[in-house]
């Protein structure tokens, strides 16, 4: 009947796509379910029950001034680069604990650090919007940050950097609610990532098998994973019931856990396209910081800020152990390289090497 | 008038983005998981962390004895 579309009532057009954004979220959820045909738990109920084992800390960095926010590993399964509330970043041999570096950047909160995969290089950054590199110095007296380098710019803080595969990209994830790649060397922006509808609070890179993509969480409870050259949104999830503190892929490339201020740790499969797993107890009431998988990914290590460090079988879903020793919350932890050990950063101040 | 552009901008772009996740492939969950539970018993002797390794062999751990010259 009306001949132009564009000249219709604002209002008609605002309904009409409103009806069909509904419909189609309610299709989406239709064709999920139909393929949901098992639960991950019952695949896994023949395999035979994890025994007892002993994880226990031990090394223990002491060094930061206020509240250890953000590490990561360096590829030589050895060093560890950590970032604090104080503005301090200090890179650590993590088996003799000595402190090998230390910058202090010109901002309080360093949200994010992470180590480059030539081990020459850290990143950084939080309430200054953005994210710097900083080439480590084999000489311990030069002052490294005479030699940073501005690369990200966003226009809220930064919650999450991580280099790509090489030294020359980074991936970066802000409280503006974008993510964005960005060429170290010039500081330009290669590509932005749209979509979360609040602030983006972590990201993962995919497995470099598994190809160009990345998944990030927000406080939009979204977890959303991105293919790196188009910019585009190729999936997304939204399950949790509130803000997505971590997510980290499988080790497999083909899934990923999330760890949410709704107390929770989740499993989603990218293949399946949905969540396949929860990781949850009653007892558990307080948020997930930050998960990570072990080497085979059986098992899914979370953090939390109730100080304790659960561990859970991924396949049967079941808890395995808790880990006490943090004396405030549990706010990053990451499994080695190679999986001889995990770390984990804690608002008491220290990190702690556990094996 | 121009928060109503703005709403119609960004539901257009959701319903566009949602079209496109609408035509996802995917597999079923009993497909999925058997992948996710082979990846796991493949590659479960080779996880420290769950197998336990020797004392000796993790830097982390300290060894069992000390060789007093």
């Amino acid at each position: 009947m009306a001949s132009q579309e564009e000249s219709s009532q604002p209002s008609d057009t605002l309904t009409t796509l409103k009806t069909e954004s509904e419909t189609l979220k309610t299709k989406l959820e239709e064709e999920r379910a139909k393929l949901h045909d098992v639960e991950l738990h019952q695949v896994a109920e023949k395999i035979e029950a994890l025994g007892q084992f002993v994880i226990k800390t031990r090394r223990t960095l002491k060094g930061h001034g206020n509240k250890v926010l953000c590490m990561d590993w360096c590829k030589d399964k050895r060093r560890i680069v950590s970032s604090s509330q104080d503005g301090k970043v200090i890179v650590w041999d993590a088996f003799t604990t000595n402190k090998e570096h230390a910058v202090t950047m010109p901002c309080t909160w360093v949200m994010a650090c992470a180590y480059a995969p030539s081990g020459c290089a850290v990143a950084c950054g939080g309430l200054d919007n953005k994210c710097s590199v900083y080439p480590l110095s084999l000489d311990k007296n030069e002052n490294l940050a005479a030699k940073k380098k501005s690369v990200a710019m966003h226009t809220n803080y930064l919650s999450a950097c991580c280099f790509t595969n090489s030294d020359m990209q980074i991936l970066t994830s802000s409280g503006d609610g974008t993510c964005a790649l960005w060429d170290v060397e010039s500081g330009q922006m290669l590509q932005s990532f749209h979509g979360h509808a609040a602030d983006v609070l972590c990201l993962d890179l995919a497995p470099s098998e598994t190809g160009n993509t990345f998944v990030s969480g927000g406080c939009d409870k979204k977890a959303c994973v991105w293919d790196m050259r188009t910019g585009q949104c190729i999936q997304s999830f939204e399950t949790h019931e509130s803000d997505i503190n971590s997510v980290r892929y499988y080790p497999s490339g083909d899934a990923f856990a999330s760890g949410s201020d709704d107390a929770t740790c989740r499993l989603y499969d990218l293949r399946a396209d949905r969540e396949v797993a929860i990781y949850s107890k009653e007892s558990i009431i307080f948020g997930a910081s930050s998960v990570d998988f072990s080497f085979s990914g059986r098992l899914l290590f979370g953090g939390y800020n109730d100080y304790t460090i659960n561990v859970w079988d991924v396949l049967k879903g079941t808890r395995m152990s808790i880990l006490f020793g943090h004396e405030n919350r549990v706010s990053t932890l990451r499994v080695s390289p190679d999986g001889t050990a995990f770390c984990s950063g804690s608002w008491d101040n220290t990190l702690r090497i556990w094996a | 008038m121009s928060s109503n552009s703005a709403s119609l901008v960004s539901l257009q772009k959701s319903v566009k983005q949602l079209r496109k996740e609408a035509g996802f492939r995917r597999i079923k969950v009993s497909q999925a998981a058997e992948d996710l539970k082979k990846f796991c018993l493949d590659n479960a002797q080779k996880d420290p962390l769950l197998m336990g390794v020797p004392s000796s062999d993790n830097p982390f751990r300290p060894p069992k004895s000390c060789a007093l010259l």
